[in-house]
C-alpha cells in the first residue's frame, strides 16, 4: 500500500495445539511486490504459519499475536471478515492440484470461478480465464478439459491461474513443485516467478527446496522447530548463516544438485 | 557375503526389447528398452513423467508381463505368474518403495513388517536376529521393532522400509523415487545410508528417479529415458554434464540450482 503499511505483517506469531507449540513468536513484513521464500525441514511449522496468514487454522488450533494483511488483522477474525481478503487481495496456490482442483468440472470454468464470485459476467470471465491459462502457456483447448486431462505440472499450471484470477497482490503458494518432477517444476517456478513479477504481486513460496527458492525469490525467511532463524537477502542468508540448521539445509542442498554442464558456470 | 560374484561384470538383472503398450493409447508406454545392472552397480533410470519409468519399474520387478522382450535375472527369465513361481526372484531383488507413509502397514509392528519378506519367502533361520541385525543396520535402535510406523518420521520410515527390502539379502534392490517424500536434509541422510549399505552388502540398486541431484549423488550409471525409449545411457559424470541427446539436455537444463558464491 502507497501508505508505507506492509503487504503483509506478522507479529509474535505463536500457533500451539493442545499444549504443544508448533510455531513461536514469529515475526516478519512483506513489502507489496516482495517475493520471499519460507523455507525450513519438514515438522518447522512453514504449513501452519502459511495457513495462520490466510486464516484457515482448524479450530482447535490456538492462536496469538497478529497477522495484518493490508492493515486487516486476521487473527482471531470471523469467517465474513476473511472472505472479502481470498482473491482480490490474497490467493493460495496449493501444494497437489490433484486433489485442489475439482475433478467434475472444466478447468476453465474453475480459473473463472474467482471472476464470477466478484460479479464479472459469465462471457467475460471465460475470456479472462482463458487468457490466464495462455499466459501460463498451458495449450489453447486446455479451458474445456477436466484436471485429469492434464498432466501435473499442466494442472499446477492451472492451479496458478486460477490463483491470479482475482488479481491478488500476495500470492502465497505451498510447496507448489513438491509433486512435479524437474521438468514441470522448472515451468510452475518459471510461471510463478513471471506472473508475480510483471503484476508487481508479492509472493510467499513455502519450500524446503532452497534451489527452488533461489530461482524465483530474493529473500529467504528460514524456520526451524516453530522460531524464525533467519531473514534477508536470500544468498546473504544462505552464504553466510552460521546456525546448524541453515548450514544443515545448504550442504544438503549442495550435496544434492548434480554438476554444472560441461560449458556452464 | 551370499551366493556368486560380486564383481561389476556379472550382470544380474538385465532387460532387452522391452516393449508394452496400454489399451487406449496410440504410442506404446515402453518401446524396446534394454538395460542391465551389474553385480554392485548403482543404475539409475531417469526421465519425465510419462517417459515410461513406473511401466519399466513394474516390468523389471515381473509384476507385468511385457508385449515383446524379455526380463532375466542371472540370465534365467522372470516370468509373471503364480506367487510362489517367483520366489527365487523375489529373494534376490527386492523393492524399496517412494511413500513409506502408505507402504508400511500402520497396524503392523515395525519388527514383524521387518520380517514379513522372511517368512512369506521362507527364508530359513533366527528371523528375530536378522530383524535386530537389520535394525542396526540402517541405523535405528533395536527397540524400533515393537513400535508402530506412525511412531517414526519419514527419514526412519524410508529407513524400516530399507531394513524390510534387504532383510532376504537381495543383491538388487529397485528404489522407485525413494526420497521425493523427504525434506532435504533427511534426503541426503537416505541417499548416504544407500549409498553405504550398497557399499557393505555389496548390494546392486536400480534407482528409479527425476531428482537429477539423488542420482548424481547416489548412481554410477543412468539410463535416460523418453517417449518409452532410451534415448542416452553412460557415466553419471558424463550423461549429466554433457549429454548428447536433447532429451536429456532438457532434463539437465530443467534443473533448478542454487549458486552459492
Amino acid at each position: 500500500m502507497s501508505d508505507g503499511f506492509p503487504l503483509l505483517q506478522v507479529r509474535a506469531l505463536t500457533v500451539g495445539f493442545g499444549g504443544r507449540t508448533v510455531v513461536s513468536g514469529v515475526s516478519f513484513d512483506v513489502a507489496a511486490g516482495e517475493r520471499v521464500a519460507l523455507v525450513g525441514a519438514s515438522g518447522s511449522g512453514k504449513t501452519l504459519t502459511t495457513l495462520a496468514l490466510l486464516g484457515l487454522l482448524p479450530p482447535d488450533a490456538v492462536v496469538t499475536g497478529s497477522v495484518r494483511v493490508e492493515r486487516t488483522e486476521v487473527v482471531g477474525a470471523p469467517e465474513r471478515e476473511l472472505r472479502p481478503l481470498r482473491g482480490p487481495v490474497t490467493a493460495l496456490v496449493p501444494q497437489d492440484p490433484g486433489t485442489s482442483l475439482n475433478p467434475q468440472v472444466r478447468v476453465g470454468r474453475q480459473v473463472a470461478a474467482p471472476l464470477r464470485r466478484t460479479g464479472t459476467g459469465r462471457r467475460a470471465a471465460a475470456v479472462r480465464a482463458g487468457e490466464l491459462l495462455a499466459e501460463m502457456r498451458l495449450p489453447a483447448g486446455t479451458d474445456r478439459r477436466f484436471p485429469v486431462q492434464l498432466s501435473g505440472g499442466q494442472r499446477q499450471r492451472a492451479a496458478l491461474a486460477m490463483a491470479l484470477a482475482g488479481s491478488p497482490r500476495l500470492l502465497v503458494a505451498d510447496e507448489p513443485t513438491s509433486a512435479l518432477d524437474a521438468t514441470a517444476q522448472h515451468g510452475v517456478l518459471a510461471a510463478l516467478g513471471r506472473a508475480t513479477r510483471e503484476r508487481g504481486a508479492g509472493l510467499l513460496l513455502v519450500t524446503h527446496d532452497l534451489a527452488a527458492a533461489a530461482t524465483t525469490c530474493d529473500r529467504v525467511l528460514v524456520l526451524d522447530e516453530g522460531r524464525l532463524l533467519a531473514d534477508g537477502p536470500l544468498h546473504q542468508v544462505l552464504a553466510g548463516h552460521d546456525h546448524p540448521a541453515v548450514r544443515a539445509l545448504v550442504e544438503a542442498t549442495a550435496a544434492l544438485s548434480p554438476p554444472a554442464l560441461v560449458g556452464a558456470r | 557375503m551370499s551366493a556368486g560374484s560380486r564383481t561389476s561384470d556379472v550382470p544380474l538383472l538385465a532387460a532387452r526389447g522391452l516393449t508394452r503398450r496400454y489399451r487406449g493409447s496410440d504410442a506404446p508406454a515402453l518401446d524396446g528398452v534394454a538395460l542391465v545392472v551389474g553385480a554392485g552397480r548403482r543404475v539409475a533410470v531417469v526421465g519425465e513423467s510419462g517417459a515410461g519409468k513406473s511401466t519399466l519399474t513394474r516390468l523389471l520387478l515381473g509384476l507385468e508381463r511385457p508385449d515383446a522382450g524379455e526380463v532375466t535375472y542371472r540370465g534365467r527369465p522372470v516370468h509373471p505368474g503364480r506367487p510362489r513361481s517367483l520366489h527365487w526372484f523375489r529373494r534376490a531383488v527386492q523393492v524399496v518403495p517412494q511413500d513409506t507413509g502408505r507402504s508400511l502397514n500402520p497396524r503392523m509392528r515395525v519388527g514383524d513388517a521387518v520380517a514379513e519378506p522372511l517368512r512369506c519367502l521362507r527364508v530359513a533361520g533366527d528371523h528375530r536376529a536378522r530383524v535386530a541385525e537389520l535394525l542396526l543396520a540402517v541405523g535405528l535402535d533395536p527397540d524400533a521393532a515393537t513400535r508402530l510406523p506412525h511412531e517414526f518420521s519419514g527419514g526412519q520410515r524410508q529407513r524400516i522400509a530399507l531394513a524390510r527390502a534387504l532383510a532376504p539379502r537381495p543383491e538388487v534392490l529397485i528404489a522407485d523415487e525413494p526420497v521425493s517424500a523427504l525434506d532435504a536434509a533427511v534426503r541426503l541422510q537416505v541417499v548416504d545410508l544407500l549409498r553405504e549399505i550398497g557399499d557393505a552388502e555389496g548390494v546392486a540398486l536400480l534407482v528409479v528417479s527425476h531428482d537429477l541431484g539423488v542420482v548424481s549423488a547416489l548412481c554410477s550409471d543412468v539410463v535416460v529415458l523418453a517417449g518409452g525409449r532410451v534415448v542416452e545411457a553412460g557415466p553419471v559424470d558424463r550423461v549429466l554434464t554433457d549429454p548428447a541427446s536433447r532429451e536429456a539436455r532438457a532434463l539437465v537444463t530443467a534443473v533448478p540450482r542454487l549458486v552459492l558464491t
